[in-house]
């Protein structure tokens, strides 16, 4: 029974190595060697812990996306739901068993290793809601019992992460999960209401915010308005990246890194060391990067002709795009500080796992194109 | 009903379309993020450059060595020296309980102190170090450095810190440092600026007039630092600048002799050079240990300087301010002269009082006189010839000549605290008092009683432009050879024209009189009261020769003594001490050739002729034996005279 899920058209393995994404492979490739030279970096040249367990979680990954590409696609559609609620169960289990740090309960004991269930629900819920809106026919979408069990499926992990607290990682399964929603054609009469809707709230929301995270968002507003409290992490982020220049300080040769005024300089704000060092070229260069790496992913998906992969590859590109535009955003200023992390490059296993994970699903979208 | 194909392309269209807007919100985002990052790194580079130096870079400064201060012979009256220090590095220490009684065990390190010390930690960050002693002896220090392998996070340091003369002649002229204020920080702009832990202020004297110059230029340390403010590392090291030194034309040993009479007696002496202005000893008693100021001086000090009757704090020969009495009397004889109210010839008869509008003056001399004329008047110190000639003379014209002789005005630059004092007149007291003039304060401004305030640095100088010859000096305090040579040669080219009877005007000279017989006659005059039978200050003459001098004794009221006092006929040691007369005395040495010109004053000393000349003898004796070695330190003009 699984063997059949290995099973394809194309049935030589070189056929399948052949038909690999070798682009976006090298890209995730190079983006994890610049990884590895960034998080030295953070470490003030040593070879250290973090850049030693960085490199092995990304050594180990990067395998597992390759392996997991040759899993056929029909796998990854039966799957969904089970690993929806999979997921979910993790996620209720962090309440109840959860490891605290720094105030938020947002792990949950493995054993072997910490894991953020958060981090996988981002690339389940896409899943799951790619899987539930394919089989459905288009003339139906509109129909508003169809909205019900997606509105669960999207407001149920949101509110779990929310009270972890985990603002950023609950806005970013939100802004990805909508996305699907409304890349699946959804009335867009929809999408205007309810954003109404969640304006009108949002000063609610903002009493059930905690002190912090109020704190923050004034922040942004204004981040000259206590530079040796809640601001000084933007403020000294700011003066990292801008301090860069066009060329950069020079590799190893960031001193706001260096002399620790960065702080979460390994996740978070990795980009900000990153900038310092290697200057606007470097941005550019990155930012290039992460630019072709979302094309590829929704390349893959349009030329996919299976509802669900196409559906997939388009929401996991937004959501891909959205974590990378939302930590520079907030690591430049643009946006309150909210926990996201930049894909690959910053330190964490949860969530490169579930980059890699869902970059797998994708080529496996690729390589089982002839699936239906 | 629609194929299922259909529905799949609509559906594939509706997504695509999607699509295509969603990759257009890409691109803008993307642009957005560039153009942020072009905002950041190049436009507000320098900004955020300079921003992350300020981050990284912090600067440490070093206490500059302090100028010095030297006498006229290059002796150090206000020196930089070793100071034993101990510096503590709280981050060193493991356990600062035990660290203080070991200290306890070794020197005097009482709970007050520790505590005091335990406060001004907390306002510190544990890796700046703190000063825990500023001023050990030398057996403490050795014995700290003897025990140091059990004191960990102690440092013994050696610094630089002020040292003046021990016997505290010049503190008053010198002043003293002290550590810098809330106070002087407010006043000066240039203290703010240059202000860094452990700088020490000139708080007085020559200390505070030269204190920019001579503080100097504070030393850098750059470090680079993390963001807690720890040292990483050292990147430059700029060497500061020693502050500048000044020689003053002090004669050091001079000051501690004179000093050394003067003990217990609240009294201040004032040398000069009658052609050059330099002054040779400023002496105020009684004096003080100015370097209790240096490291803070304790409440019981302080408050005895401070309750003490006698003010030691005040610098009596710049800021002391007292009616000059007979001192005054030569310059009245001059201007009487000068304005050819009186001849010198003239005869007044002296009864011991004269009576003005039903007002008796009294003469010193309660029997009186006799017969009078202007030389034996300023010999005897005849007030009644002077009631007289003060009289016909007027406040107005007296005044005048006066001022040009240097009283009612400051006669130093370099000191906050001198006095300009008072020379009445007319206006003056209109003026300031708001009454009209009346005749009798004509009367007792001859004199020199009534509104008249001098300071005994004004007498000096009105006596030496006196005997130089009646030729107007700039007095000086600091030794500085450029101004002198212009002196010098304006002095040289004087003594030619007189030499050879030249009648030319010296531009850099200025004369302060009409006839030259008429100081003649003055200086004969006060010969006359120093070394004739008579004269006032006959006893404390000097006979040797070269070393004859003459001088002029003055007895100042400082109170109106009653009627019924002088029934009794109280004598002055009788009188409670504030009420006694002050004494004062005004010379010129010697008396041919005259080089130094000197005035005493001693508070509520009784009279001029017994309390001031007798030490005014003694000083001119060491000053004019210190001459030759003097000279050889001055350019050779003066060899001659």
């Amino acid at each position: 029974m699984i063997q059949n899920y290995f099973q394809n058209k194309k049935n030589t393995i070189t056929e399948k190595m052949l038909s690999l994404d070798f682009l976006l492979i090298f890209l995730i490739l190079s983006l994890g060697i610049i990884s590895f030279f960034t998080m030295y970096s953070t470490e003030q040249g040593k070879f250290g812990y973090y850049t030693k367990s960085h490199i092995y979680r990304f050594i180990f990954f990067f395998t597992m996306f390759i392996c997991f590409s040759f899993v056929r696609i029909n796998f990854w559609i039966k799957f969904t739901y089970i690993f929806y609620i999979i997921v979910l169960f993790l996620l209720v289990g962090v309440d109840f068993f959860g490891v605290t740090a720094s105030g938020s309960k947002r792990w949950i004991n493995l054993f072997a290793f910490n894991l953020q269930p958060s981090e996988l629900m981002k690339i389940s819920l896409i899943c799951f809601l790619a899987r539930y809106y394919s089989k459905i026919p288009y003339h139906d979408i509109e129909n508003i019992k169809h909205l019900i069990i997606p509105i669960f499926a999207l407001f149920v992990p949101i509110a779990l992460v929310a009270s972890q607290p985990d603002l950023g990682t609950a806005l970013l399964i939100a802004i990805s999960g909508i996305g699907v929603i409304w890349l699946t054609g959804f009335r867009l009469k929809f999408f205007v209401y309810s954003s109404v809707l969640l304006l009108s709230l949002a000063p609610v929301a903002i009493a059930f915010l905690k002190p912090y995270q109020k704190a923050r968002i004034l922040t942004f507003l204004n981040p000259e308005r206590d530079p040796l409290g809640a601001g000084y992490q933007i403020l000294q982020s700011k003066i990292a990246i801008g301090s860069g220049g066009i060329s950069g300080k020079g590799f190893l040769q960031g001193s706001q890194s260096y002399l620790d005024y960065l702080p979460e300089k390994h996740t978070d704000f990795i980009f900000t060391l990153f900038s310092e060092e290697f200057g606007f070229i470097g941005c550019l260069f990155l930012l290039l990067i992460y630019a072709i790496i979302i094309y590829r992913i929704t390349a893959i998906g349009k030329k996919s002709r299976n509802n669900f992969a196409k559906l997939y590859c388009f929401g996991f590109a937004a959501a891909f795009f959205v974590y990378v535009m939302v930590n520079m955003s907030m690591v430049l200023g643009l946006l309150p500080i909210v926990g996201a992390p930049l894909p690959i490059m910053s330190y964490g296993g949860s969530s490169m796992l579930a980059i890699m994970l869902g970059l797998s699903i994708v080529m496996s979208c690729k390589v089982y194109n002839e699936d239906q | 009903m629609l194929d299922q194909s259909q529905i799949f392309q609509n559906k594939s269209k509706i997504i695509s379309r999607r699509m295509f807007i969603l990759s257009m919100v890409k691109i803008a985002a993307f642009i957005a993020l560039i153009s942020r990052l072009f905002y950041l790194q190049i436009s507000e580079n320098l900004k955020y450059r300079s921003l992350s130096d300020k981050n990284r870079f912090r600067e440490w400064k070093i206490v500059p060595q302090r100028g010095i201060i030297e006498d006229f012979f290059g002796n150090k009256i206000a020196n930089n020296t070793q100071l034993f220090q101990l510096h503590m590095l709280p981050e060193d220490v493991p356990n600062i309980g035990e660290l203080f009684f070991r200290l306890s065990k070794i020197i005097d390190f009482d709970k007050k102190s520790q505590n005091r010390l335990l406060r001004r930690l907390k306002k510190r960050k544990p890796w700046e170090p703190i000063i825990v002693f500023d001023n050990l002896n030398w057996e403490e220090f050795s014995k700290l450095n003897l025990f140091l392998h059990e004191l960990d996070g102690i440092k013994p340091v050696v610094s630089v810190a002020r040292k003046y003369s021990l016997d505290g002649s010049s503190s008053h002229l010198v002043g003293y440092v002290s550590d810098v204020s809330e106070k002087d920080l407010n006043n000066s702009e240039f203290l703010r600026k240059i202000n860094l832990p452990g700088l020490k202020t000139g708080k007085n004297g020559l200390e505070k007039t030269f204190n920019r110059l001579m503080i100097g230029e504070p030393g850098v340390q750059r470090f680079e630092v993390n963001a807690y403010g720890k040292r990483i590392r050292e990147l430059k090291f700029i060497k500061g600048k020693k502050g500048t030194g000044f020689r003053t034309t002090i004669d050091q040993e001079i000051q501690t002799y004179t000093s050394g009479l003067l003990k217990e007696i609240s009294a201040s002496v004032c040398v000069m050079d009658i052609y050059t202005g330099d002054i040779i000893t400023l002496v105020s008693s009684p004096t003080f240990d100015a370097n209790q100021f240096v490291h803070g001086i304790s409440k019981e000090n302080w408050d005895a300087l401070i309750n003490n009757d006698k003010k030691p704090l005040i610098n009596k020969p710049l800021a002391g301010l007292y009616p000059p009495g007979s001192t005054i009397k030569p310059i009245v004889a001059l201007s009487a002269l000068e304005n050819d109210v009186m001849s010198t010839k003239k005869l007044v008869d002296c009864k011991g009082s004269i009576e003005l509008y039903g007002q008796t003056y009294r003469c010193w001399k309660e029997k009186g006189h006799g017969m009078m004329n202007m030389r034996s008047a300023i010999k005897q110190s005849c007030d009644v010839y002077f009631y007289e000639l003060a009289r016909r003379l007027g406040v107005d014209r007296l005044s005048v000549t006066a001022k040009s002789f240097g009283l009612g005005k400051k006669t130093l630059e370099n000191f906050n605290e001198e006095k300009s004092g008072v020379v009445p007149n007319t206006k003056w007291k209109l003026k300031n008092i708001g009454t009209g003039w009346v005749l009798g304060e004509t009367l007792i401004s001859g004199i020199g009683q009534g509104y008249f305030q001098t300071t005994p640095i004004q007498l000096c100088v009105m006596t030496a432009q006196l005997a130089n010859g009646g030729y107007q000096i700039k007095p000086r305090i600091i030794d500085n050879k450029y101004t002198i040579q212009n002196t010098i040669n304006a002095w040289r080219e004087e003594f030619t024209n007189i030499k050879n009877n030249n009648n030319v005007e010296n531009p850099n000279l200025k004369k302060l009189y009409k006839n030259k017989e008429n100081i003649k006659f003055i200086l004969d005059a006060l010969y006359g009261a120093t070394n004739e039978p008579m004269g006032t200050s006959y006893r404390s003459r000097l006979t040797k020769p070269g070393y004859v001098y003459a001088g002029k004794t003055g007895t100042s009221q400082i109170r109106k003594i009653t009627e019924r006092e002088r029934e009794l006929k109280l004598k002055n040691k009788d009188l409670p001490y504030e009420m006694r007369d002050h004494a004062l005395f005004i010379a010129f040495a010697p008396y041919k050739n005259p080089r130094y010109a000197i005035s005493i004053i001693v508070e509520h000393g009784g009279a001029g002729s017994s309390g001031a000349a007798p030490i005014a003898k003694k000083v001119i004796k060491k000053v004019l034996d210190r001459h030759k070695l003097r000279k050889k330190y001055q350019l050779d003009l003066f060899q001659e005279i």
